[in-house]
């Protein structure tokens, strides 16, 4: 299979189209939502003319999330789009209260395999209400699974997986990816949920880093190591399901956790790995874990502001120095 | 009038300016609200000190009709500690309860029930003041609309619900995206007023927002005004821009400030010596408010951990 290199949101791009030529029931609904697919609104196929299968609405969310439950309820397979993670917020009750639960309350008879396809996250000055990161609120909501991708290769397959997975599944990606470029194979991969990726293998410390904190976390180890600090990058990929196993054989072998997590400290998802490592391998720990995530405040604006709170390079180097105690 | 619409496209054209010559302004990005100078100033011409406005992610033009002051608007813009909100809120979140500027919003139809519940303080604490909401032509297509209308209807509140049609959801024409040709007819459904009016003739839009803020104030309850309008700019910073040019030189003939230049000039209430010497007037405040803007000190980092509780 020949790769060549393309962004993170072309390769999702790419997933979803070559989906649909697959499976004739993969549609796309959402708020300008050729952009999910990278084509121009004035392509022949999209202009301004009712596509067979490319849904764009109006700025209703509640009635249109709630509209891709009934159609995969009926058999089609939804891909829906969302420019930014918080607008699916105005269809909050529909996303989070009917989607995840309505399998288990029908007694298994319903079938909701939908894709939530979205970015969100700090680093780009959107301020409080656009930029943080939804996937802890979802974690807690058993019924998703959810998706969180931190390279261009990782995000096609992952997106397969996802749409040809019969369950509801939040697809996140962060504005500091969308223009993230790396190698991809053209043609047909999956990637498994609920396998982790060791991105740099190391032996001092575990550092688990989630979406575009990977990218953070790797420059961090870069720096470490020329400290003489060996640190090991363990991306989950999926955190609903999540890759326990690959976490535990690292802090096995390391002996120290550090997470990093773009959301609210209390209750993210670095708190939940955190809880579950304490619980089930406490005797692999030399030391307490630590969490990098953002301060407990809504986003600022300022630039100067929005980066004393979210997790940096400096304050993961840190973080790592301190749980080996140097 | 004519002062604030033209204070108000040079505002825009200024921060736009800006992000062009600086790329370390970037950040900064806005959504402009030049073309719809009028719909603003009409509206908030009819309003008395003390009433209220709740706006939108496109709120420049709202703000500075209300008299805010474009060098701690620009200061917010730039997320500077001398902001209207010490550079916390940007663009999109400026407000000031001095001004009765309850708040610009970066959700769609947000400040729909927001001022529904200001207007339910003002009847209930009888305040004889009036609430006006400003939304898109998007916003009447959200479950907030429904709700917000219907409530601010039973309960006869002092609100005005100014929808400000500039014909796009971003990419998507509000032909394509919107059940009826003109929004104000969904007033009926709500059991109050509902009007459509020239966006881009201030005197139009004025005279609709009088007789609705009367209205309110007079404890009959809410109307539902549309002002067709065109949004001149790309949605956002330099977005990509998909409309049609014939559609947009189109509206570039309806400009409001054209417009009211000329019906001043006709009426013999403005000549060429008074447009320069107002235009020049703007210009040095534009100017100062950049100035400042770009002199002001940014917050202290320690300020992120301020404000999150009273």
């Amino acid at each position: 299979m020949s790769t060549r290199e393309i962004t993170f949101g072309r390769a999702v791009a790419e997933a979803i189209q070559e989906e649909m030529a697959r499976d004739e029931n993969v549609i796309v609904i959402g708020e300008d939502c050729w952009r999910a697919l990278e084509e121009d609104p004035m392509h022949p196929k999209y202009a301004r003319k009712p596509h067979p299968r490319i849904f764009n609405t109006p700025i209703s969310e509640a009635g249109f999330t709630g509209a891709a439950a009934g159609a995969a309820m009926m058999g089609l397979r939804p891909v829906l789009y969302f420019l930014m993670g918080m607008f699916m917020l105005s269809g909050f009750d529909q996303a989070v209260n009917q989607i995840p639960k309505l399998r288990y309350l029908s007694g298994g008879q319903a079938k909701l395999p939908i894709v939530i396809y979205t970015a969100n996250g700090t680093g780009m000055r959107y301020a409080a209400q656009h930029a943080w990161s939804l996937h802890p609120i979802f974690a807690n909501i058993p019924g998703f699974k959810i998706v969180l991708p931190s390279t261009p290769y990782d995000a096609k397959g992952l997106m397969k997986t996802a749409i040809r997975d019969d369950n509801p599944v939040l697809f996140l990606s962060h504005f500091l990816l969308e223009g993230m470029k790396g190698n991809v194979p053209e043609g047909d991969y999956t990637i498994d949920f609920g396998k982790a990726d060791i991105k740099r293998p190391g032996k001092d410390v575990t550092l688990v880093a989630i979406s575009a904190m990977v990218d953070k976390a790797l420059r961090a180890a870069r720096r470490l190591e020329r400290q003489g600090i060996d640190v090991e990058v363990l991306d989950p990929r999926t955190i609903l399901p999540l890759d326990k196993e690959a976490i535990f054989g690292s802090v096995e072998k390391t002996g120290h956790l550090v997470i990093v997590d773009d959301a609210h400290k209390t209750c993210s998802f670095a708190s939940e790995i955190s809880a579950t490592i304490t619980e089930e391998k406490f005797n692999c720990l030399k030391a307490p874990p630590k969490r990098v995530a953002m301060a407990d405040v809504p986003v600022p604006f300022s630039p100067i502001l929005e980066d004393e709170i979210v997790p940096t390079e400096r304050k993961i180097v840190d973080a790592v120095k301190s749980v080996l105690n140097r | 009038m004519y002062r604030e619409m033209l204070t108000i496209r040079a505002f825009d054209e200024a921060c736009y300016e800006q992000f062009r010559s600086d790329p370390s302004m970037g950040y900064a990005g806005i959504h402009a609200y030049i073309g719809q100078e009028a719909t603003a100033v009409g509206v908030c011409s009819a309003l008395r000190k003390g009433d209220k406005i709740t706006s939108t992610h496109r709120g420049h033009g709202h703000l500075i009709a209300m008299g805010a002051d474009p060098k701690l608007m620009m200061a917010e813009i730039q997320g500077k500690s001398t902001g209207y909100n010490k550079g916390k809120g940007g663009s999109m979140h400026i407000v000031s309860f001095e001004l009765g500027i309850l708040g610009a919003n970066g959700v769609v139809g947000a400040g729909i029930p927001i001022a529904t519940g200001a207007a339910l303080a003002m009847k209930q604490k009888q305040l004889n003041q009036v609430c006006v909401c400003f939304f898109g032509d998007s916003a009447a297509n959200e479950g907030v609309f429904n709700e917000g209308l219907n409530l601010a209807s039973i309960w006869k509140l002092p609100v005005v619900f100014v929808c400000e049609n500039n014909q796009y959801a971003v990419h998507t024409p509000v032909a394509e995206s919107t059940s009826v040709a003109d929004i104000s007819v969904r007033a009926v459904g709500y059991s109050m007023p509902g009007v459509t009016v020239d966006g881009n003739d201030v005197l139009k839009v004025y005279e609709a927002a009088y007789s609705a803020v009367e209205r309110a104030r007079g404890g009959t309850g809410p109307t539902l005004i549309e002002c067709k309008t065109y949004r001149v700019m790309p949605h956002h910073g330099n977005m990509p821009d998909y409309r049609p040019l014939e559609e947009k030189e189109a509206w570039k003939a309806k400009d409001p400030i054209k417009r009211f230049e000329e019906f001043l000039t006709r009426s013999g209430l403005l000549d060429q010596g008074k447009k320069t010497a107002i235009t020049g007037e703007i210009a040095d405040t534009i100017q100062a408010a950049v100035k400042f803007a770009r002199e002001s000190q940014w917050p202290d980092p320690k300020e992120a951990y301020q404000d999150v509780y009273a």
